[in-house]
């Protein structure tokens, strides 16, 4: 079967199972070469093994939900789209979401995603309680926050075993509604302020125009979200106040030619986006789906990018060194004239788990539709963000250099040695890990 | 209001549990029956948990046709939908050499299906109300080569259902026929089936339970196969007989 990463950029053949029992895991494991795959969301060839790709959506369903704690128990195969169609009208939200509900909590585990309170509270991993993962031969463990193999498989990427189930702490909310505030910042300098003077928001992240150039390099639309409060909702909201109106779900029925995508396409859709956005400006009550899922309402989207896939680029740069990395980044990414609509900067909060991507600072992600020039763009934003002694995000990386990977993370070298010792090199592995060398 | 509970038969099929989220996401309490029913206490826990309705596990074994009405007697309570997903596919190419294995296939998919349907029916029958789903198959529309032995049942079930759905109707007893087409269970892991032509099992689940709201009487999950089976039952015998499907 023809596997890729949602970036479509990286088809294999793969063989791939779907065990439904432990026992029928356990024999996987066995075969070696083994990795997990849960919804295909990673954007590159982290979730596909030639040899043995093991498909988590036979393993899917939840177990126990404690009301008192919001503690959830479920599989790993579960999507937080379940989480929150189930838990959503009793009063709970995930603590933690990516920018797509179609990732499964072992994909949000084993990347340890952030979502956009990582500034205040962290990661996913920071609101797991406990895994159970089986290991190289065939056992499961129940890790908890004071295991090492549990600190290193938040980041870890499906490398130091398949996790079978997951305790998950639930966020009360409630309603079904965000409280946004859309800040304009006319460059970056104004941006990062905005990030920095809003350190107490729950939510912030920035739409960033990463074509703009001269003195609007950078600029944004910060926006700042919290929870509502039923007495924030209007009037007629109050009784069900977790419904929100039904967005429709589009989806894109063959793939864009690739000329639906230029340069001048986007430099215009970031032009209308930034005119709107500035007149929007101010608080605003928003769904949560259409906050936190923009994209989750069109089916596949990746499709927009024509048949050859697309690129993400995402680093984390230290504070100290962001203004002036984003700003040589940005310089180039607008000169280049290929930029994406898709451009987000993030603040991000200290960072706990061994080899997980975030660390306290800044993240910028974009994507951009591969092409001839692509690849030499993308080499040259590389070599920007490792003399800032910023780092890159694995569940994005569909093409990264191994030199470029060990320039930038020394890290690596301790998740290797702990591969090693625990024999987890050989039992799992990814198209992802033998390209980087992990 | 609540609404009425659902039974599945063959309740740990990929098919039929889909149908029970279906249902239970409806509001419908589920009774899951199956050989060695404790093993589904995940899947019940599941579905409790997801949708908050009751479910309960029942034991159930098609081929024991004798036993049908003491399980239907101590089931909770008379459900008001029954789906019967029992089936087993069997492996034509042995199958077709030896009795005992071909007729565990056709007692599968027919006569124990077959069975516990017509207690079911004289029970909804006597109440006034109440539906039946049966899950036959595209493939007892046509006998082909390689798989006629499952066909062959089926179009006896699907000719059951027919009848049944006849002899119902003024009753207001329902009959609803589904044939799904390919659907990707662990009934057909391994095999290549053509992306265009098959279904998930939640779409089945969502089919079903629409098809019962709406009273419907044969459905086919993806609209294509209607196209499909008509050009397959259109093909003249002489030419068919040599064709290699
Ligand atoms: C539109 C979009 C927006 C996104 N936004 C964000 C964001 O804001 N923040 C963020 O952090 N990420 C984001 N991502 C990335 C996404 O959250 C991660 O790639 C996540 O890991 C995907 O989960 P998945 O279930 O699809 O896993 P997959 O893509 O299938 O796998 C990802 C990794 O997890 C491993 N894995 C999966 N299941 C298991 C298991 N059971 N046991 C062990 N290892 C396992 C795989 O081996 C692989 O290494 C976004 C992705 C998309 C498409
Ligand atoms: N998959 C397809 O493409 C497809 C297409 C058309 C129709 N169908 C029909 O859909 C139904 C569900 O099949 P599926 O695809 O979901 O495959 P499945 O998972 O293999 O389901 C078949 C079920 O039948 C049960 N069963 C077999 N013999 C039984 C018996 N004597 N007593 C009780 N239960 C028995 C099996 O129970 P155990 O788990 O205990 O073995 C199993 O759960 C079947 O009738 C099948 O013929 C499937």
């Amino acid at each position: 079967m023809i596997l890729s990463g949602w970036g479509r950029t990286t088809p294999q053949a793969c063989r791939v199972s779907r065990p439904r029992s432990e026992a029928e895991l356990a024999a996987r494991v066995a075969e070696g070469g083994l990795i997990a795959r849960g919804a295909g969301r990673a954007y590159g060839d982290a979730a596909q093994s030639a040899a043995n790709t093991v498909d988590m959506g036979g393993v899917n369903r939840m177990i126990r939900f404690d009301a008192d704690s919001g503690q959830l128990v479920a599989e790993a195969g579960v999507w937080l789209a379940d989480v929150i169609a189930t838990f959503l009208p009793r009063g709970w939200f995930p603590a933690v979401t990516p920018g797509t509900r179609f990732v499964t909590l072992g994909g949000a585990v084993a990347a340890d995603v952030h979502g956009k309170n990582h500034h205040r509270e962290g990661s996913f991993g920071a609101f797991v309680d406990w895994i159970d993962l089986m290991g190289p031969d065939g056992t499961v463990r129940r890790l908890t926050p004071g295991d090492d193999l549990f600190r290193w498989t938040l980041g870890g990427m499906g490398l130091t075993g398949v996790i079978l189930r997951v305790a998950l702490r639930l966020r009360r909310v409630e309603t079904g509604w965000i409280a946004q505030r859309t800040v304009v910042a006319p460059d970056l300098a104004a941006a990062m302020a905005a990030f920095e003077g809003n350190a107490d928001a729950l939510y912030s992240v920035a739409w960033i125009d990463c074509l703009a150039q001269g003195a609007a390099l950078g600029r944004s639309l910060v926006m700042l979200g919290e929870h509502a409060s039923v007495a924030a909702l209007p009037g007629v909201r109050r009784e069900h106040p977790f419904t929100v109106p039904a967005r429709p779900r589009r989806a894109l029925p063959f793939d864009a030619p690739g000329f639906a995508l230029n340069p001048l396409t986007v430099r215009a859709f970031n032009e209308v986006y930034w005119q709107l956005g500035k007149r929007k400006a101010g608080p605003a009550l928003v769904p949560w789906d259409a906050y936190f899922y923009p994209l989750d309402a069109i089916g596949n989207w990746n499709r927009i990018y024509g048949r050859r896939g697309f690129v993400q680029f995402q680093c984390a740069l230290p504070l100290a060194s962001s203004a002036d990395a984003l700003h040589e980044l940005l310089k180039v990414v607008s000169a280049s004239g290929q930029g994406s609509f898709l451009a987000v900067l993030k603040r991000f909060g200290p960072q706990a788990a061994p080899f997980a991507f975030p660390m306290e600072g800044y993240t910028l992600a974009l994507d951009f539709p591969l092409h001839g020039q692509t690849s030499a763009l993308l080499d040259r934003l590389d070599r920007i963000v490792v003399a800032a002694g910023g780092r890159f995000y694995l569940a994005k990386d569909a093409r990264m250099s191994r030199e470029t990977l060990w320039q930038a993370d020394p890290r690596a070298a301790a998740f290797v040695e702990l591969r090693d010792r625990l024999g987890l090199r050989a039992a799992f592995a990814s198209t992802q890990s033998e390209r980087l060398g992990l | 209001m609540t609404k009425g509970a659902v039974l599945i038969l063959g309740g740990r099929s990929d098919i039929g549990l889909a149908i029970a989220h279906a249902f239970a996401a409806a509001g419908h309490p589920v009774m899951l029956a199956a050989r060695g029913p404790e093993t589904l206490e995940a899947d019940r826990a599941d579905l409790a948990l997801r949708h908050g309705v009751t479910v309960t596990l029942h034991a159930f074994d098609a081929l024991d046709t004798a036993s049908h009405a003491a399980f239907v007697d101590a089931l909770p309570s008379l459900p008001a939908i029954a789906v019967c997903a029992v089936g087993a596919m069997g492996v034509q190419a042995k199958d077709e050499h030896d009795p005992a294995a071909a007729i565990a296939v056709m007692r599968a998919n027919f006569e124990g299906p077959a069975t516990i349907l017509a207690i079911l029916a004289d029970r909804f029958e006597a109440r006034g109300r109440g539906t039946l789903v049966g899950i036959s198959s595209v493939a007892g529309e046509r006998g082909r080569a390689t798989n006629y032995i499952y066909g062959a049942a089926k179009a006896g079930f699907t000719a059951y259902l027919s009848g049944l759905r006849n002899r119902l109707a003024k009753q207001n007893v329902h009959v609803l026929t589904v044939l799904p087409g390919f659907v990707a269970t662990r009934m057909t892991a391994g095999m290549d089936l053509p992306a265009r032509l098959t279904a998930t099992p939640a779409a089945v689940g969502a089919a079903v339970l629409h098809a019962v709201e709406r009273k419907r009487n044969v459905i086919y999950v993806k609209p294509v196969w209607r196209l499909v089976m008509a050009v397959i039952k259109a093909i003249p015998e002489p030419v068919f007989k040599k064709l290699k499907l």
